[in-house]
């Protein structure tokens, strides 16, 4: 019967290709975005599930968040997804995207934040580092000691970095370009740390542009080595590899403390509290966005984000920071509460 | 040939024989060398197996047990229902959580303030408020009553108890305290945990809790998925087989379908994925991480497969028979249906089988039609939400929690069980019908 059914909508919208869409009413929220907010966000799912009979568990789909903001972005309906998960701030070229496709009425809810570690093997000693240090380690060109010439990274181990750094290989795991841990990565260490190069500063006062990539852009002479974005691959890795170091989100640190460590940066050690006080330079805040014109359509989206802004799921003690997510100061919280419960949607 | 002239140019007997005796020590060499390498290369082989399949079972043969506690929980009337009415709504609605905590707190009355207690509340799984409404539920005279229940423990605790966290670490190094450690040992001594073969994995779908999380999603998903894509490249795949083979004429255009189908039975599978989603889910509108859209896309990708394992069991009939059926006055669709492909049949379904067990085992495609996804629910048809297993384990293996590890490997080694049943059957059917000529 079924079947038959498919067939015959299948043979409609053939007729009516592209005028009428045959798919039926959604009953359950549709989220799509970031691996890094999947495992908060698919708890908040299952919260929400369990305690409210009457819907049905949201589907969480981990598309990274470039791609779940394309989706987001692809229209309004129900073949659209209702909210999306985000590792970053939406980006103006995406809400312009959004409202050319009639999606103008976004509502932004930001949930917390999730620091970035550089973490080595227990076995090893630990290295303190500076986000300078981090930079001359893994920029594609650095200027050279005498001219001040930007020039092919020569660096080879990180005492040539830093003298007081161990005469250990640079060799760095880390996520890909296309991850949204590498763009805060980039903006948060590599942006900072090459700042007060007086070439830097020159290049910048020029063409500031160039400046942007010159600091942006990571080694590929196999130094840093792209891990794909599973987490715990680069966790394996460097109980394995003594002499490597990885970058990744502190979730995964934070349940391999037995396995793994993390280096100071900038003095400042990662942890649950030096990340929640904002101490701690690489940390970055999470967001997920929100289709207001979904909200009458789809049934639960209010009480989603009721359940998502609640002190149980983001408080302190709540159940999102039992899964490594560092919650915002109660007081941010509390706006962000308000403002997502009123469906605030974004000024652009 | 001139005889002569061959005896003149042949050496005496004696030399060829001396010839052949000093190059046969060098020629049994070689082929000592030979079955040597071949040795060799097949143990290498069956290490990596062996090396793989222990390293599997090794991690993952503990998730298929789990540990429980056994906790006196006293069915407070005042807490379940204090207006007495039965009402099967408030028994639905009450605070079974608190049952948990009040039985808790009698077995550690020493544990007091906030901090304490919450770490005491964590060592019961969060579903266990759920298993004791279902209790209630099913039987309300329970209320008023003192039952000895078992709730499923929190995955650290199960971690701890299977031995996977180190106790000799410093504490701050741990997932877990000196404190809970010290609660943990103490119902072990008293015989309140026990470890009972793991339902929950077979009988739940995905959860972010490790305890509760269950294959049964990605199984049903699965099974939808591979019903649509059987459905469909079966009988596509066999009726293209037998026209190309049988009926349709041997020219260029028919060539040019026979190279495209063996390139497309070698194209990456995300390829298809992107076709899926252009065509079935932005043109047709089908709906998002369906399995009827997986099973689509799937079926695409395998129909190559079934074409050129049918064409070739087809071309292995001999030609006597058709030349007989067709001799007896039997038309070509008589001679094809009563007798060709009967005998071609066994054949055809072996290669369908293994191209359904690669199906089976296939993720890359299905992230581009939305079935990389958390599903809690079970899927109940085509249109449901659903995921697969190797999406199911490709999503496991991603998160951070420890006690996902073994949770992984016991699906891997679910998802192996299944291929070998495949491939097993495929051995069967061949065995058992195949004619060889």
């Amino acid at each position: 019967m079924r079947k038959q059914n498919i067939i015959l909508a299948m043979a409609a919208t053939c007729a009516l290709a592209g005028v009428a869409h045959a798919q039926s009413a959604r009953d359950y929220i549709s989220i799509v975005g970031s691996s890094t907010v999947y495992p908060f966000s698919t708890t908040v799912a299952e919260h929400f599930g369990k305690a409210n009979s009457k819907f049905k568990t949201p589907k969480v789909e981990s598309t990274g968040t470039g791609g779940g903001l394309k989706l987001f972005c692809g229209g309004v309906g129900v073949q659209y997804p209702d909210m999306t998960n985000a590792s970053r701030k939406i980006k103006s070229s995406e809400v312009e995207n959004c409202a050319k496709n009639g999606v103008k009425e976004i509502v932004e809810v930001k949930i917390g934040y999730d620091g970035i570690v550089v973490a080595s093997s227990k076995k090893t000693k630990p290295m303190s580092l500076t986000r300078k240090d981090l930079w001359l380690a893994l920029a594609k060109e650095i200027p050279e000691p005498g001219t001040g010439k930007l020039v092919a990274n020569p660096l080879k181990t990180w005492k040539d970095v830093n003298p007081e750094l161990p005469a250990q290989k640079i060799e760095v795991l880390g996520p890909p370009p296309t991850s949204g841990t590498r763009d805060a990565f980039v903006e948060l260490v590599m942006d900072e740390g090459c700042k007060d190069f007086p070439a830097i500063k020159d290049l910048a006062k020029s063409d500031d542009k160039k400046a942007k990539a010159a600091c942006g852009a990571i080694r590929e002479d196999g130094a840093y080595i792209e891990a794909g974005e599973n987490d715990n691959l680069i966790v394996n890795k460097l109980v394995s590899n003594l002499n490597a170091l990885g970058i990744f989100g502190f979730s995964f640190l934070d349940e391999n403390l037995d396995k793994i460590q993390g280096e100071t940066i900038d003095g400042v050690p990662p942890n649950f509290e030096n990340i929640a006080s904002g101490k701690y330079p690489v940390s970055r805040p999470l967001f997920f966005y929100v289709k207001k014109a979904h909200v009458a359509v789809i049934p639960g989206m209010k009480e989603y984000i009721a359940e998502f802004t609640s002190e149980k799921a983001a408080g302190n003690e709540g159940y999102l920071a039992d899964k490594g997510l560092i919650p915002l100061p109660p007081a941010e919280r509390k706006q962000v509460a308000a403002d997502a419960n009123s469906l605030k949607t974004m000024t652009p | 040939m001139n005889k002569s002239d061959d005896s003149a140019a042949t050496p005496p007997r004696r030399d060829i024989k001396a010839l052949v005796n000093a190059g046969l020590k060098r020629r049994h060499a070689a082929e000592r060398r030979f079955r040597w390498y071949g040795l060799t290369a097949i143990s290498l082989g069956l290490a990596f197996v062996v090396l793989m399949f222990a390293n599997i079972i090794g991690k993952g043969y503990p998730a298929f047990w789990q540990t429980y506690i056994e906790l006196p929980i006293t069915f407070d009337a005042a807490v379940i229902d204090p207006a007495g009415t039965r009402d099967p709504e408030t028994l639905a609605n009450a605070d079974y959580a608190a049952l948990i905590r009040a039985s808790l707190r009698g077995l550690f009355p020493q544990v007091e303030g906030r901090r304490d207690l919450r770490a005491l509340y964590g060592l019961i799984s969060s579903n266990a408020p759920h298993r004791l409404r279902g209790e209630i539920l099913a039987d309300p005279a329970l209320i008023g009553t003192t039952q000895v229940i078992q709730v499923l423990a929190s995955a650290e605790v199960d971690t701890l108890v299977k031995g996977n966290i180190n106790r000799a670490l410093d504490e701050s190094l741990r997932p877990i305290s000196d404190q809970e450690i010290a609660w943990i040992d103490q119902l072990t001594a008293d015989g309140r945990l026990t470890k009972r073969f793991n339902t929950i994995l077979f009988s739940n779908g995905d959860s972010r809790e490790p305890e509760q999380a269950g294959i049964r999603g990605a199984l049903m998903g699965s099974f939808y998925t591979l019903l649509i894509t059987f459905l469909l490249s079966f009988p596509i795949g066999v009726a293209s087989a037998v026209y190309l083979e049988e009926f349709a004429p041997k020219n260029r255009w028919t060539d040019l379908i026979e190279v495209n189908i063996n390139n497309l039975a070698a194209v990456p599978s995300i390829v298809f994925g992107l076709l899926g989603l252009a065509v079935f889910i932005n043109f047709f509108g089908l709906p998002r991480s369906a399995p009827l859209v997986g099973g689509l896309v799937l079926s695409l990708m395998t129909l190559p497969v079934i074409i050129i394992a049918g064409r070739a069991a087809l071309t292995s009939v001999p030609p006597s028979i058709r030349e007989a059926a067709l001799g007896m006055g039997a038309s070509k669709l008589q001679m094809v249906s009563h007798h060709v492909l009967p005998l071609a049949m066994p054949g055809m379904l072996t290669g369908s089988i293994i191209g359904m067990a690669r199906a089976l085992g296939e993720s890359a495609p299905l992230l581009m039609i939305g079935m990389v996804a958390f599903i809690v629910d079970v899927p109940r048809g085509f249109t449901d939400p659903a995921t697969v297993l190797p999406v199911q384990i490709y999503l496991w293996a991603d998160l951070p929690e420890r006690a996902f590890v073994e949770r992984t490997s016991a699906a891997i080694m679910v998802l192996l069980g299944f291929m070998i049943l495949m491939n097993g059957l495929a051995i069967v059917l061949r065995k058992r019908f195949e004619r060889r000529w």
